[in-house]
């Protein structure tokens, strides 16, 4: 089904400073695809070499050795390249409209990552350019409790309601830390400082909103209860658009996603959940994670944390890049995220980090990037992994991913090639031509005018009537910084 | 002089007996109405706006409605008689959004906009949520606070607009906007519906200290702002059922405002200029089960279609993209943006291709000569001067629920005409006259702008005398 053709910009400004498009097919086909000859890095069941993958539908229809293209499937030819699924950002602000962070307040959950999806955001196709094929889209920092977020697929031309991940649930922001507590440290004169400034008061503030929404639920129960009685005369509560995602994570229909550094906040958090009775999704960032990994591992949340970055704050001194590795040692199930939306092009080489750092062999650093965060995401059933049945969502290498000089030839999203390496360089200059042609008829239209501005001007002042001034040091100064007399 | 219109009068006397009462009559301090408000342009071209144009045709006006609009029409005696030879008469043009009458507050500027916002405070109170109601008035009128000496409504209807939506300036819910005429004594005479539309901003207000600081927390803010709304009108009702039963509900006349609205479908105007903001506009629309109008439009080129499954009405803002005047030579553009500036005003035709109703709105241009300079650049991108005629007229007034009333040239319908000497949307096209309710307006080139609906002045003849007078002296 066509649905709309897109026409997409693509900038790669690494490759070319020229703004370049991407013309992607949106035409779903039924026909069977087979990628031939490969190395599969299945990440369940170990590398293939020289396999094949046959799609159909969208979907891994068969994975081996010795597949056989099927009449009128399209072959594309990977020899000697290697597939792997594609890959999972836990943690990406990509794709939205305006600002990720409703800051203002400490608790913004009726804000809506999903309300404000940009499917125009360039960082789409670059990220695909890296591999991504799915990415957790959360809002900001700025709040003990934050925005709802949403999980894409990064269907690069097609429109926002195009993007989210059909069955995964959605999610909310947590933040502890310096972040919610330090927000509006030091607004104007005459405005009240956020609470909390500390972080026993963010503890306070997420166990306040639940309080709230604990009892928010009970209200509503109640008078569906009495409804549903048949009582007339009832006051209907009001509807609260921050305490119902809250009431969602109670009930357990949307996962918790929260930013944190530091031991001590993550057993907070831990602590907190255990008392209302909600579970965490994922901890974010999680640096001192390797301090807590037991503690983490039995609340069954995730860790989604950066390969090598630390220090950068106080709260992240502690860091360390051994993170990943050893929270994996101790059970929890790990994921490297980007949080960036550059970052997000290289998350192959982030997670070959923790080969080096902590020793986990190919297969586990390949998880960090694909059926754990697929695992954190609720989606594991769907992608992650090269296995029979699972969309068909994958990377196409030139050489082993985990190798620095690896890069992407083809990147697919339910069957569909939404990055092709080659067509992109090959389309270059037809964009490259397109775009100068607009500039050229921008200019001229503008010429135009301003001829025809000229011959409609009364006539312009002499200039022996402009007032006339001695020269003073500004002028002297203004030529010498090149400015125009 | 022959090109000149000219009274065809009954009799020397009876014109002279007119002038001088004219000028004698308080009428005509009372500004530049037409009283005695009888006309008949005759031999005229007539757009009636219906889709028939009569190529020799007469409209009859009186007391601010249309009489009679055809080709065989007799000329009721009484009537002032204009010959249309030569001029194309036209329904009263509707911009379908301004500010007109509404001059900008001072200071107005500080929270919406402004690229250091982030470090200033916010003027006013910070919101710290929804229940402060930020940049929520919804209960104000703009027919309320009419500034009828505002000197583009002149400037405006000199270049043949008979009628503007005005629209409140300020937060998300600034208030009602008002369908107004451009002519009349007092600012009551003005209005022709003072709740029209209920207008919607999605600029976050907050200036970071304050609610909402983000598009998705304005967002969130509206969605909450219609769920109290809705719940309060469910409430009241339950409520003033059974006093002694609750305790009273809260007054919050944003509630109520709206909930009245929404009780009489009124129409919402939702910001959409960019493809994205138009599809999210659709789906906003669709949640909130609301009357919606998007405007802006002007990348309707790429979802035309979707607009008109939704059978969602446009506004399309004139003021077409533009590269920032004080842009850096150097910056980079992207192939989007300059995709934009150049299909931006294919974007109408696009839209009646796909069936979607638009009217054309001013959207900040500064003066009325671009309008219609930009409406010629949507013509040249496909659309047919027929449809741009709709545009300004009879869909304009369809989209703002005034159809029944205006923006066609039929009997009973508010006299409001634009009589020019050629094609609306030639350049070198001029507006000959202009009636509003009825009130005769002679345009004339390069005229200096005078006062409109000068009701103060009673000392000495007008500038409708002095009109009337230079009248009689080309009739003579």
């Amino acid at each position: 089904m066509r649905l709309r053709v897109l026409t997409a910009v693509a900038l790669l400004a690494t490759v070319t400073p020229v703004c370049v498009r991407a013309q992607v097919s949106s035409a779903r086909t039924d026909n069977a695809i087979l990628i031939e000859d490969a190395t599969l890095l299945t990440v369940t069941h170990g590398n293939i070499e020289h396999g094949s993958i046959l799609i159909r539908d969208g979907k891994i229809a068969a994975v081996g050795a010795d597949l056989k293209a099927p009449e009128g499937a399209t072959v594309i030819d990977a020899k000697g390249q290697y597939v792997m699924p594609g890959i999972i950002d836990c943690h990406s602000h990509i794709a939205v409209d305006g600002s990720v962070n409703e800051g203002s307040v400490s608790v913004s959950s009726m804000a809506n990552i999903a309300d404000v999806l940009n499917p125009d955001d360039m960082s789409i196709y670059d990220d695909l350019a890296g591999g991504v094929t799915t990415a957790n889209i959360l809002h900001g920092s700025a709040n003990a409790i934050g925005g709802q977020t949403v999980v894409i697929k990064l269907r690069w031309g097609k429109q926002a309601s195009d993007l989210p991940f059909q069955g995964a649930l959605p999610g909310i922001k947590f933040a502890l830390g310096e972040n919610p507590k330090r927000s509006n440290f030091t607004p104007p004169p005459g405005v009240a400082p956020r609470y909390p400034a500390t972080r026993l008061g963010v503890e306070e503030t997420i166990r306040e909103a639940f309080i709230q929404a604990r009892e928010y639920k009970k209200q509503w129960a109640d008078y569906n209860e009495k409804k549903g009685t048949g009582e007339q005369n009832l006051l209907p509560p009001r509807r609260d658009e921050k305490l119902e995602p809250l009431v969602e994570v109670l009930d357990g229909k949307r996962y918790i996603h929260s930013h944190c550094y530091r031991a001590d906040e993550i057993l907070m958090l831990i602590r907190v959940a255990n008392e209302f009775g909600f579970k965490i999704r994922t901890f974010q960032h999680v640096l001192e994670g390797y301090k807590v990994a037991d503690e983490i591992a039995a609340s069954g949340a995730g860790g989604s944390t950066f390969s090598d970055w630390w220090a950068y704050k106080m709260e992240a001194f502690d860091a360390i890049p051994y993170n990943a590795a050893l929270m994996t040692e101790r059970g929890v199930v790990v994921s490297i995220n980007s949080d960036d939306a550059e970052e997000a092009r290289h998350l192959n080489q982030e997670a070959a980090k923790s080969i080096k750092y902590g020793g986990l062999s190919a297969n586990d650093a390949l998880k960090l990037i694909t059926l754990n965060p697929a695992i954190q995401l609720g989606i594991d059933s769907r992608v992650g992994s090269i296995d029979v049945g699972k969309d068909a969502d994958l990377a196409i290498f030139n050489r082993d991913p985990l190798s620095v000089y690896a890069v992407v030839q083809k990147t697919l999203i339910d069957g569909q090639v939404y990055f092709d390496r080659q067509r992109d360089i090959d389309g270059r200059p037809a964009l490259e031509k397109e775009k100068q042609d607009l500039l050229a008829k921008e200019k001229k239209a503008s010429e135009e005018k301003k001829a025809s501005k000229k011959t409609e001007a009364k006539p312009e002042k002499k200039p022996d009537q402009k007032k006339k001034r001695a020269p003073t040091n500004q002028d002297s100064a203004a030529g010498s910084a090149g400015v125009a007399p | 002089m022959e090109n000149r219109f000219k009274f065809l009068h009954l009799s020397v006397l009876c014109t002279g007996l007119c002038v001088a009462m004219l000028i004698r009559s308080s009428y005509a301090a009372r500004g530049a109405g037409g009283e005695p408000r009888y006309f008949a342009v005759v031999n005229a071209r007539v757009v009636t706006g219906t889709g028939t144009v009569i190529d020799r045709g007469t409209v009859v006006v009186a007391k601010g409605l249309i009489q009679a609009v055809g080709a065989n029409i007799t000329v009721p005696p009484e009537a002032w008689v204009i010959d249309g030879k030569g001029l194309t008469v036209y329904p009263g043009l509707i911009d379908a959004g301004t500010d007109l009458g509404l001059p900008k507050e001072e200071g107005a500027e500080s929270s919406a906009t402004g690229r250091g916002r982030r470090r200033a405070a916010p003027s006013g109170e910070i919101a710290k949520g929804p229940e402060d109601r930020p940049g929520t008035s919804p209960w104000r009128v703009a027919a309320d606070e009419l500034k009828t000496d505002d000197k583009r409504i002149e400037s405006w209807r000199n270049a043949g607009f008979t009628t503007a939506l005005t629209i409140p300036d300020g937060g998300i819910f600034p208030g009602q906007a008002t369908v107004i005429d451009l002519a009349g004594d007092r600012s009551g005479d003005y209005v022709v519906k003072a709740i029209a539309t209920l207008p919607i901003s999605l600029k976050p207000t907050g200036g970071f200290w304050g609610f909402p600081d983000s598009l998705m927390g304005s967002i969130a803010y509206v969605r909450q702002v219609f769920d109290d709304s809705n719940w309060f009108a469910q409430a009241d009702s339950v409520y003033q059922a059974n006093v002694t039963k609750f305790e009273r509900l809260p007054y919050d006349r944003t509630e109520r405002a709206i909930a009245r609205g929404l009780r009489d479908s009124e129409i919402v105007l939702l910001p959409a200029n960019n493809a994205v903001q138009i599809l999210r506009g659709l789906k906003l629309a669709d949640e909130w089960k609301i009357n919606a109008v998007l405007f802006g439009g002007q990348q309707g080129y790429e979802v035309a279609g979707a607009i008109a499954a939704k059978k969602i009405p446009v506004l399309v803002s004139l003021k077409w993209p533009e590269r920032e005047k004080d842009a850096d030579p150097g910056a980079e553009q992207t192939l989007r943006e300059l995709k934009f500036r150049d299909r931006a005003p294919a974007s109408p035709a696009a839209l009646a291709k796909a069936g979607v109703k638009f009217a054309f709105y001013s959207g900040g241009l500064s003066g009325p000569k671009d309008i219609f300079k930009n409406a010629k650049k949507a013509i040249d991108a496909g659309l047919t001067a027929d449809l741009a005629v709709r545009a300004f007229t009879v869909d304009a007034a369809a989209i703002l629920g005034v159809d029944d009333r205006m923006g066609s040239i039929a009997p009973g319908k508010i006299a409001n005409l634009t009589v020019t000497d050629g094609d609306l949307f030639n350049e070198k096209t001029k507006v000959k006259h202009v009636f509003v309710d009825g009130r005769w307006f002679e345009i004339h080139e390069e005229a200096p702008a005078e006062e409109p609906g000068d009701g103060k002045k009673d000392d000495g003849p007008g500038p409708l005398a002095k009109r009337k007078a230079s009248s009689a002296e080309v009739a003579r």
